[in-house]
This record gives C-alpha cells, structure tokens and sequence, in this order.
C-alpha cells in the first residue's frame, strides 16, 4: 500500500464528479484528496487525486476510470518525475510577543501573510506537501485556529514526458 | 433547418432512426406526452404489468436479436422498479435504453410529486446516463445513448427526460451518429498483433490446452472462429454460463460449463491444463473457485475487449485486447494443426465417468429434474430458445439442455436475478417470433414476476413456460441441507394453483406429476401456437451436482451421486 498521484482530464459537465467519485466509493478506496479545476482547454475540467492502494488496485481504478464516458484521460503519475504542490491557508493565534516569530518562520517557508488581526494572522503557504506539514507543525506551537488545504496538484516535469521512469523523484 | 416538433417527437423519430420496433414499458404521469406521441409512431408497444417486468423484457429481446432492447417508464417508482433490470443488464452487458419521465425542470430537486434523482440511483448500474433539462440536447443524448449501449462492450443507458422537455419545441435535427463523439468511445482498442504472435506460440507448444469461452465470444459472433481454432489445434472447449452456445454442446470438443455447478470433466480439465485460453470471460467466482489456486498448472491467454477485465482477477501471461473475432482471425493462421490424443483421451474417461453416474439414469416414476431438462432437449430438438430464471433449475437448464446455437439461452449470469425468465422470455419471444421460446423457471423466481402472464395473454406471446415446482427455494435450500445443518430457514414456498392460475389468464396449462407424462406434456406445449403453462411437480429435495463449495477449489467438487442417496444428503425417492 502507498500513495498514488493521479491526474484525470474529463468533460466539464454536471455530475462528472459525482461519477468520479463514486467509482471510488465503490472500490472502497478512501480519496484522501482531491483537486479539481478548469485547464488550458475550454470545457476539460482537470483531477488530480491522491489514494492510498497498492499498484494492482490503483492500475484497476485507472482502467475503470477509463471506462467513463466523460472521461479524457488518465495518468497515474505516481513513479514520474512531477512537480507537486498545495496551497494551504492556516490562522495562527498570536500574541504581540509571537507575532515576529510566525512573520519570521512564514519567511523561512517562502509563505506569505495574508491578513492580519490583533490576536491572530493567516499565513498562505504553496509548496509540496512535506514543505506544508512541517510548516504546519511548527505553526502547532503558536495554536492553529482555522486551517483549510486545497489538496495535491501535479503536473509531470517537461523531461519527464519521453515514458523515462525516475522512481520518486519529488522535485522540490 | 428541420422542421419544428415537441420533445415527446424527437423521443420517437431517434427510436425509429436506431430501427427501434418495439418498446417494453408502463405509462405514467411523468411520460405521458412520450406516450401520446406514440400513437402517431409505427412502433409496437408491449406494456408489462410491473416496470422490472419491462427492463427484463428489453434485456431477453436484446440477448434474442443481437439489437438494443428498450424499456419506458415514468417517474419516481416507475424508474426505481427498472433498476433490478438495469442492474441485470449492467453484469451481463446487455445494450439497452431506458427512457424514462421525470418531474418539470422547474421541480427537479423539490421533492415533487414521484421525484426520484433517477439519474443518481442509476449511476453505478448503467454504463451512462443523462438528465434531460434542455430540448435542444434531446436529439443528441438519445443518439448518444444508442451509441453507448450498443458501442465496445455493450451495456445499460438510462435516458431521464424532464416532462417540459418533452412538449418543449425544438428544430435540432438528430445527429448523424458518426457525429457523436464521447470521449469513452474513442477508445476503442485494436488488436495487438504482437500479442497474438505470443498467445500462438504459447497454443502452439502446449500439450494440454483447453479453451474456456464466455459471453464474449458471443457478443463478438465469434463462434465460428472459435470451433476453428478448437478443431485445428485439437483444444477442448469449456465455457462459462453466459458463453454456453458458442459451440455447440454435443460437439466432440465441447466439455459443457466449467465452474460452481460446471461439468467435472471441465473442472478437472482446467486445474490440469498447461495452456488455458480464456476468450472474453472475466474470471468471476462462480467460474474460478478458490483464486489462487485456480489453473495452477497453466500459462493463461486471455483474449478480452474490456481492458479493465485483465488482471483484475487473474494476472494472464499473454492479454490480448479487442475484439474476440478479430483476435481470433489474427490467431487462427498462426495456429498449428495439432493431436492430444493422451489429453482428449483423459478428458472422454472423466465425461464417460460422470455420465455413468448421472442422475438421467435413474429409474423412477418421479419426475426428476436432470431427465425433465434431457427431455426438453429431445421434445425441442435442442434447437428453443430458453430463457431461464436462477436457481437449481438453472443449473440443471445449463447441465442437461444441450445447445446447440449461439445467443439460444438467455439468464442472468452476472447479477443473478430471481424473476427474470418469464420476462425475459416475453421478450425474447417478441423479438423472434419465428421461434420457439421457453421460460424455464422455478416456482420461486417464477412467483417473484408472475404478473406477466397479463403480459403473455394481452399481447398472445406463445412463450412456453415450464416451472420446476419442487416447493422449495431450492438453491439455497441446497446450501442449507449442506452448509447450515439442513435448517430450512423460510425456504419451503407454497404456490397457487399453476394451472388455474393460467387459466385464469387464458393460457392452456396442465400439471405433470410423472415420467410417463412428461414427454407427451411437453410435446404437446411445443406444439402449441398458444402460449402454454407446464407445472412440474418435481420431486422436492433434489440437489444439483456437481457442486464447488464457496471458496473452494473448483476441482473440489461434491460430485454427482452414483446411487441415490450415496451422498448421505439426498433422500432415495
């Protein structure tokens, strides 16, 4: 059992996800993210799912996602070189004496403050997910309040396009 | 520009374009203006007496004509009471359109009077499916949905049409279908010739090969190239449930079904084997028994249209993807004339084996159902089309009928639904009016959908229907009798009275109790131009053999008794 990235271009059209997702269900694999958003082409729609199963039942949901009408394309880019990012958006408690901490940890991390309050801040960050934990879990330290993460996004690198496997390459 | 007409018109022109002639439906508030259209539209329609009834009619008329079977029904019950014959059709892919009404745009989602999100509880039991909200994308989706059910490997499309939709206007003409274009249907895969050079090569160098058939081979009209390549290469042919017909059963190459209730001689002959060739089957339990050990012996070749069938359950050394028929016109040059005499000569001791022991041999006066299906087989000379129901009956329909042609027994294989043989065979009936058909059922599974005996008399469909009465529940009061200490939990069943209750429909029937009755009784149905009712009183604790334990290996087999009562289970009658 490990993570599997996979990225599925379908028909912009109602109930798409709902297919999608019970195909899922079905299989009784637990999504444990899921981005979805509009590509460079008008009415493709572009999924990027992250599951958790071993090769065998990951190849069968890549073919039975293939078997939806709606659906473009499937890739599982798990064992390509890819760049994978997520945004997270997280409301830290501050104190005026921790305030200059979290603005200094944010710098450290390239994230951006991105509203201010007396008692509080709402730091954005972008990143690969590992970049994002760890930030979190130093965020822990101050009291996280509200945290909302968009999920992973992929897109495989240029030099990675000609079927060259590179295992795990998680390019930072 | 085309000229401008109602939603409800569009329905009937794209059902007459796709050469639709008969619909099998139930009208309803939700569909009414589909069905006042109708009226102006030269196609028939058979009305079922219970929307399932009318799902597994488009389901036993498509098996019967090779052509997409639809089903109409209104809102709300009237589309949930499709969904067993969706779900039907879905296993067995079966191409069918089911048209259905829903409530006005303007109520979806507002709990309306018989609201259901139809489109939502059909998802996962259709291969597609389509709300209708605008009557400008009318023409398109039902074009589309042809397309799909009947594309690749066939299935299921519901089509739900808001009531506005249909006396909306619209000058939309239909589409040409090669003007379709969905992104899953562009998928089609093509043969590789490369790995049909491999699969050869594997064929040509095995000593004990053995072809297991499925439906595929007949949704592919590719029997013909299969008894090609069983006779050129001297390969044993056993199929699954689904591909019984893809050669004939007395062929001297056919080993009859292999799996849960298969033919020992085909059980034995697929953990024996050192090439299995599997030609579009999917591998499902009732076939395999115990996965991991399943074909141990053997290099597996599977032959299969739908990429997702391979490795989902077995991991074969050599897939071929695509189409049956064509795969094997690629593979039968490459074949090489061969002989097993060794492995033929084993496989006839194990059938000469098993026919010594088969219950047809029995003498007795009661009606048993091995020698009731034999002799179905002889009065028919083996050439109706029988749709059956599930259960014991089934499996016997399966073991002692020995077909003779493809696409000649209709039943549910997949979803095993209880209910689908009279109905099935209405339609079947319909379909191929040039034929005898018969309902094989039992008295359970036959009083599940009985209602449509209003069916057969209203539109005179002379199905023959023939019900294995023996009072029980029987397949699962044979698990009971083996795996539950014989406690006959809710499984005995009483029945009407058979033969009034035909009668009280119009439809001759008579009731037969002995042997020395039946072949008369049943030449006598088949020679009817009515339809014909047959009550069999079968002897009641009879089990069907052989018999693979659930989990086991399939050559682990409770097999067929020598004597009566020699398995200590069976009571000697």
């Amino acid at each position: 059992m490990s993570k599997h990235t996979i990225v599925a271009w379908m028909e912009d059209k109602p109930g798409v996800l709902a297919r999608v997702a019970n195909l899922f269900r079905r299989r009784n694999f637990n999504i444990e993210s899921l981005a979805v958003g509009h590509t460079e082409t008008p009415g493709v729609s572009r999924m990027t799912f992250v599951v958790e199963g071993d090769d065998r039942m990951v190849d069968q949901a890549v073919k039975q996602l293939l078997k939806l009408m709606n659906v473009i394309r499937v890739e599982d880019v798990t064992y390509k070189p890819t760049v994978l990012r997520e945004l997270a958006l997280i409301r830290v408690q501050t104190t005026p004496q921790t305030r200059s901490e979290v603005i200094q940890l944010a710098e450290i991390y390239r994230a951006q403050i991105v509203d201010v309050a007396l008692d509080s801040l709402v730091v954005q960050i972008v990143g690969p997910e590992e970049r994002v934990d760890s930030f979190i879990d130093l965020l822990e330290h101050f009291g996280i309040v509200e945290m909302v993460r968009t999920g992973r996004v992929a897109m495989t690198r240029a030099n990675g396009r000609n079927g060259k496997k590179r295992q795990g390459s998680l390019g930072v | 520009m085309t000229r401008k007409r109602e939603g409800a018109d569009v329905v009937w022109e794209a059902l007459l374009a796709e050469g639709v002639d008969v619909v099998f439906g139930h009208p309803g508030g939700a569909v009414l203006p589909i069905y006042d259209a109708m009226t102006k539209y030269p196609v028939r329609h058979v009305l079922a007496r219970h929307e399932q009834g009318a799902a597994h009619m488009a389901d036993g008329y498509a098996r019967a004509t090779g052509r997409v079977g639809v089903a109409m029904a209104t809102s709300g019950p009237g589309a949930l009471n499709l969904v067993t014959g969706l779900a039907t059709a879905m296993m067995d892919s079966i191409p069918l359109v089911a048209i259905t009404g829903q409530v006005p745009t303007s109520l979806l989602g507002t709990d309306a009077f018989q609201e259901t999100d139809v489109v939502g509880v059909t998802l996962p039991i259709t291969k597609h499916n389509f709300l209708v909200t605008d009557v400008h994308e009318l023409p398109w989706v039902l074009r589309a949905a042809f397309k799909i059910a009947r594309s690749g490997r066939p299935g299921p499309v519901l089509v739900d049409i808001c009531k506005d939709v249909q006396t909306d206007i619209t000058d939309r003409p239909l589409p040409d279908p090669a003007e379709i274009h969905i992104p899953g249907l562009e998928r089609q895969p093509s043969v590789d010739v490369e790995a049909v050079h491999a699969a050869a090569d594997l064929i040509n160098r095995a000593s004990r090969p053995l072809i297991i058939a499925g439906h595929g081979v007949l949704m592919a009209h590719a029997e013909r190239e299969l008894q090609a390549l069983a006779e050129k290469g001297s390969i044993p042919v056993t199929t699954t449930l689904l591909g019984i017909g893809s050669i004939p059963e007395t062929h001297p190459l056919s080993l009859g079904m292999s799996g849960m209730h298969g033919e020992a001689a085909s059980n034995f002959a697929l953990q024996e084997c050192d090439v299995l060739i599997a030609i579009g089957m999917r591998f499902d339990d009732r076939v395999t028994g115990k996965l991991e050990e399943f074909a141990p012996k053997a290099k597996i070749v599977h032959f299969e249209l739908d990429p997702s069938e391979v490795g989902k359950n077995i991991e074969p050394t050599v897939a071929v993807v695509g189409d049956a028929k064509e795969a094997l016109q690629h593979l039968l040059p490459l074949i090489k004339e061969r002989h097993h005499p060794e492995w033929l000569r084993r496989l006839q001791e194990w059938k000469a084996e098993s026919q010594a022991r088969d219950a047809v041999n029995l003498e007795t006066e009661d009606l048993i159902p091995p020698q009731v299906m034999r002799e179905l087989w002889y009065v028919t000379g083996g050439q109706a089309l029988v749709a059956s129901d599930v259960g014991q009956h089934q499996m016997w329909e399966a073991q002692y009928y020995m077909h003779q042609r493809p696409n000649q027994l209709f039943t549910s294989g997949g979803l095993g639904t209880m209910g689908y043989g009279l109905p099935a065979a209405i339609g079947a009936q319909v379909g191929r009016p040039e034929e005898k058909v018969w309902a094989v059922v039992g008295d359970g599974g036959f009083q599940m959908t009985l209602q449509e005996l209003g069916t057969v008399a209203q539109e005179n469909v002379p199905v023959k229907i023939a019900i294995i009465r023996n009072g029980y529940l029987g397949m699962v009061r044979q698990w009971q009798q083996l795996f539950y200490e014989r406690r006959y939990a809710a499984t005995p069943i009483l029945s009407p009275d058979l033969v009034k209750l035909a009668e009280a429909y119009g439809i001759p029937a008579r009731r037969v109790t002995k042997r020395s009755e039946l072949h008369q009784a049943l030449k006598e149905a088949h020679d009817a131009d009515t339809p014909y009712l047959l009550d069999l009183e079968v002897v009641e604790e009879f089990n069907v053999y052989p018999m693979v334990a659930p989990g086991e290996r399939v050559d682990n087999m409770l097999r067929r008794p020598l004597v009566p009562g020699e398995d200590g289970l069976t009571p000697a009658w």
